[in-house]
């Protein structure tokens, strides 16, 4: 049925490409092995993600005290005036900045200009290390206000541990992505990828990383601090 | 695939562009203080739109081939039955509470209260 595929090497198409793909004599995935890792890593990390959502959202449900509103609770005075989510709102603007640098970074890494890839990928880290500084400055304004993992003077007891949690498990995510982002971006520059045959794939697989932070953020925006 | 994901750099700064201009709107949603049906509709839409573009193009998803979407993509809808069982676990909770521990659902008529 399928001789004239395999002879011809060409890759079908569709469905009956995935029963090629998974019944060939070859790699099913036809992506170098370190992003095929990397996608499945990010796929473990979204059900770690998706149990902390529906946790929260188990809790919220459940609590008989009034939720607090994140509207009022992140909301910071500028300029004498009180602007809802003001801080949320930047942290989601530097996130998206970051993730088109990053974008960038990895189309610039398949053109090999190493200058460029390094550039963008600083940069990312740069933009990802002043979320993680206005995550900071906002647990640390929150903490101060007397919210607690056990309780809160705003309603439902729930509601620290949920965002303790939730947000400090992506801040973990963020840090972490800073830190791969720098490592890698420092082995462009000072040509350890050129050595090893000029493959910058590498950069794709951070990207990927990087990606998967700013899709869990725009989760949690929607679910913990619009909802 | 051995060249990789190469692609041209419009594409990029168009989805980017987009993304900004669709968490300006979900922002919005608040700042204008939506309620109800409309706010949870007009989050989620927001919502899947940006994961939509994050995953299709900034993370190459689209170009990739049928096997790979299906591994990732997949899986994840078993989040869907989770979702769908805790949601009814969390209204059977609540209700032994108010019936057992003789809690009152204070529900105050606040902005982005459930």
């Amino acid at each position: 049925m399928s001789e004239a595929v395999l002879d011809s090497g060409v890759e079908a198409p569709g469905t009956k490409g995935v029963a090629d793909d998974f019944s060939r004599d070859k790699q099913v995935f036809g992506v170098p092995w370190g992003k095929a890792m990397m996608w499945i890593f990010l796929l473990s990390d979204t059900f770690i993600f998706s149990c902390f959502l529906v946790g929260y959202m188990s809790v919220r449900i459940s609590s008989t005290d009034p939720w607090p509103v994140p509207s009022e609770v992140f909301a910071l005075t500028l300029f004498g005036t009180s602007i809802p989510l003001v801080l949320i709102a930047i942290m989601t603007f530097i996130l998206i900045t970051s993730s088109g640098t990053m974008a960038l970074a990895v189309n610039m890494g398949y053109r090999k200009d190493r200058t460029k890839t390094f550039w963008l990928m600083v940069a990312t880290a740069a933009l990802g290390a002043s979320f993680v500084g206005m995550q900071a400055f906002e647990w640390t304004k929150l903490i101060m206000e007397g919210v607690r993992p056990w309780g809160n003077p705003f309603g439902a007891a729930q509601f620290g541990s949920s965002f303790f949690m939730i947000t400090g498990f992506h801040g973990m995510h963020v840090s972490a992505g800073v830190i791969y982002l720098l490592v890698i971006a420092f082995r462009v520059k000072n040509g350890f990828y050129e050595r090893r045959g000029g493959n910058y794939e590498i950069v794709e697989v951070v990207g990927l990383y990087w990606h998967f932070v700013d899709l869990v953020w725009v989760f949690i925006f929607a679910f913990f601090y619009l909802w | 695939m051995a060249e990789g994901q190469q692609h041209p750099l419009k594409i990029y700064y168009w989805i980017w562009a987009l993304l900004f201009v669709v968490s300006f709107f979900s922002y919005m949603v608040d700042y204008l203080q939506f309620q109800g049906t409309l706010r949870w509709m007009l989050i989620l839409i927001f919502m899947f739109v940006k994961a939509g573009f994050i995953i299709a193009i900034f993370m190459h998803m689209k170009w990739e081939r049928l096997a790979l979407k299906l591994a990732i993509l997949g899986p994840p809808v078993a989040i869907l039955v989770l979702i769908w069982l805790m949601s009814f676990e969390g209204l059977y909770v609540e209700e032994t509470r108010v019936e057992y521990y003789g809690e009152s659902t204070m529900e105050p008529e606040t902005p982005g209260h459930h």
